[in-house]
């Protein structure tokens, strides 16, 4: 009986004269969403681990026959999906050390007295609330080889950066730049400004040099919140899917998801491609993993 | 080490005027101490010496050389804060090397060496060399922050409040060690608080600041024996002078509203102390004795037991007076007392402007 229940509800209440305790109404809110999640994250994560033993295409009738590890050990062997993680792997250094370095240069730019801060920091944050899809759409028309405003402003003439195989990645990895470096400036000035203004007062006391001040005392104070900041971005371009789809379909910018798409409904493999995501979940992990246990090590020092 | 001059200071914040024509002069090798209270403009002074802060007007002189356009690394300074603004992260010893290791001085490694380990030995901090500054307590963070100012061998040293968020004991330790420090080094120190016991006792000399302006500057001997207006007297010394408003009559001092009478002796009067001019009297709590036989009687208000002395508060009609005794003396409140004061040590300060007329002249 909710009457005999322990609550902190107050009695007078609508809820209560309902007959609700707290416990009913955490329950009314929570269920919903655990159910939610249930049924579209947890679920289709653990069927698609059962998938990934099979041989099962989504696109006939047949059934599924379990095949082992066979799909795994067809992945791992194969050149061309290797060869899609190493571009993978590049494009995650090149795109979050270009983050972290534009990132962390605007926030040191912007951490001192300027007119007009909030209103600077603010525009810079635009880029990054924009859809990725209306990025890509964008950077597209920016890049375009024959009226793209990139080669009129760079004098480039017919330079193509999306269809040239040796450029697209890197032209790829310039949008997500720019879309995220704010995401990093954000948590960078938070870091910042968290640094007290005495140490600097010290630090010009004891006669220290503006580079011996960064790296002494700027640094080390920032770095873990920077952790932080490349551990998102790390997870987050690992996992890019939308704007590379939209940017390019050179190989050489073929990255995992971009090939795991593909390997789902262009090819039908749907068994393969859920042993394929779990590779890339796995990796994901492991690598966040890293990074958070080193993380933890700057947290303590 | 140098010779610190500033001339005709002036600092304003906005429209809020921080210090108004300062003029200070520490000698070299001297320990000086600032005084004030709260907001009396004290670390500001530090800070524009340390070369942190600009005055709006004057010039600030070290061994005759106008450092105006210098920085904080320029003119050589070392700062102790008083909240200790360690380099987080580090270790003790590594808080000590950081200011002898910048490259432009880079000193050889056996100096470096050297150098901690005589500060740490100074200090007392050498089992601490090698834990990190988080792990320390209030006193140790301080000692380490001493450390981080002697291990160089700075013109000025400046330190803000240092003791101030120490407990009593450690506090009254490293007063005693800091003197001596300065004493070894032969150093040039400016130290700022708001404690007069720590001025009293370090200071070769003292400027007491109030509102911005240096109210006095003298020895601590001299400013507790002759201070030159009522707010120092108030200011300095625990607890501080009593001040009576009263006249002088026949060479007596008479209290205005009860009309007690005491006596004077000529060495405190002086020219301006003409008969029933209206004055303050000042008299420290340990000039006035509780006797027997004395002239004035008045009620125990209350009574502070200290150890070695008690402060009995007196009551004359409205008037209290403190006054200081041994332990021993037996006193109980409400209970009825005779005293009289010391005529030599009474200073008398003009009622209207406050300033004794021994430095009115």
């Amino acid at each position: 009986m909710a009457t005999t229940m322990i609550t902190t509800l107050d009695r007078s209440s609508r809820a209560a004269a309902r007959g609700l305790s707290d416990i009913s109404i955490r329950n009314l809110f929570i269920i919903p969403t655990i159910l939610f999640l249930i049924v579209f994250n947890i679920f289709p994560l653990i069927y698609s681990l059962g998938y990934s033993f099979t041989d099962f295409r989504a696109s006939t009738n047949a059934p599924a026959n379990f095949v082992g590890l066979q799909n795994y050990r067809d992945l791992l062997n194969d050149p061309y999906v290797w060869s899609n993680f190493a571009i993978t792997a590049k494009y995650v250094i090149i795109s979050v050390a270009g983050q972290l370095f534009v990132g962390f240069g605007v926030a040191m730019l912007l951490n001192r007295d300027i007119p007009l801060k909030g209103f600077i920091t603010t525009l810079l944050l635009l880029p990054m609330m924009l859809s990725m899809a209306v990025v890509g759409l964008f950077w597209k028309l920016l890049y375009d080889p024959s009226w793209g405003v990139i080669n009129y402003a760079l004098g480039l003439g017919n330079f193509e950066w999306l269809a040239d195989p040796r450029m697209a990645l890197y032209a790829v990895a310039l949008t997500d730049i720019w879309m995220w470096s704010p995401f990093v400036m954000l948590l960078s000035l938070a870091g910042l400004s968290a640094v007290p203004k005495h140490l600097y007062e010290a630090a010009a006391i004891d006669r220290a040099g503006p580079f011996y001040t960064f790296f002494r005392i700027t640094l080390p104070l920032v770095a873990p919140i920077l952790m932080i900041a490349v551990i998102f971005r790390t997870m987050e371009a690992f996992k890019t899917f939308d704007l590379a789809y939209i940017l390019t379909s050179q190989p050489t910018a073929e990255l995992i998801s971009i090939r795991l798409y593909k390997m789902a409904f262009q090819e039908w493999q749907t068994g393969r491609s859920c042993a394929m995501a779990y590779i890339v979940l796995i990796m994901v992990l492991a690598i966040t993993n890293i990074y958070v246990k080193y993380l933890n090590k700057v947290k303590e020092r | 080490m140098a010779h610190i001059q500033l001339k005709n200071i002036s600092k304003t914040f906005g429209n809020h005027t921080a210090l108004s024509n300062l003029n200070l002069d520490i000698a070299d090798g001297e320990f000086f101490v600032l005084l004030g209270e709260t907001g009396a403009g004290k670390t500001t002074t530090l800070r524009m010496v340390a070369g942190l802060e600009k005055p709006t007007e004057g010039q600030v002189f070290i061994d005759g050389v106008d450092v105006a356009d210098w920085g904080a690394a320029e003119r050589d300074v070392a700062l102790v804060l008083q909240q200790y603004s360690l380099y987080p992260r580090y270790t003790v010893r590594q808080n000590l090397e950081f200011p002898l290791k910048p490259k432009i001085r880079r000193l050889p490694e056996a100096e470096i060496k050297d150098r901690i380990a005589r500060a740490a030995r100074t200090l007392r901090i050498e089992h601490l060399l090698d834990r990190k500054t988080d792990r320390l307590s209030g006193g140790e963070m301080q000692r380490v922050s001493i450390g981080r100012a002697i291990v160089r061998k700075p013109r000025v040293f400046l330190m803000d409040e240092p003791l101030s968020a120490l407990d009593a004991k450690l506090r009254e330790a490293l007063r005693t060690e800091l003197k001596n420090l300065q004493m070894q080094l032969g150093a040039t120190f400016l130290f700022v608080t708001h404690d007069q016991i720590e001025a009293m006792s370090m200071g070769d000399k003292v400027g007491v600041l109030n509102h911005g302006r240096i109210v006095q500057m003298g020895t601590p001997h001299e400013i507790y024996n002759n201070p030159r207006d009522t707010y120092v007297a108030s200011f300095v010394g625990s607890p501080p002078m009593n001040l009576i408003d009263g006249r002088l009559v026949n060479d007596r001092a008479v209290m205005a509203p009860m009309n007690f009478e005491l006596p004077l002796s000529g060495g405190t009067r002086t020219g301006g102390a003409t008969d029933g001019r209206p004055l303050v009297f000042g008299i420290r709590p340990e000039d006035v004795y509780l006797e027997s036989g004395a002239p004035v009687e008045a009620q125990v208000h209350d009574v502070e037991n200290h150890g070695v002395e008690k402060i009995v508060t007196l009551r004359v009609g409205d008037t209290m007076l403190r006054a200081t005794v041994p332990a021993r003396t037996a006193v109980a409140i409400e209970q009825p007392v005779r005293f009289a004061w010391n005529p030599d040590k009474v200073v008398l300060f003009d009622k209207g402007s406050g300033v004794s007329l021994r430095h009115a002249g």
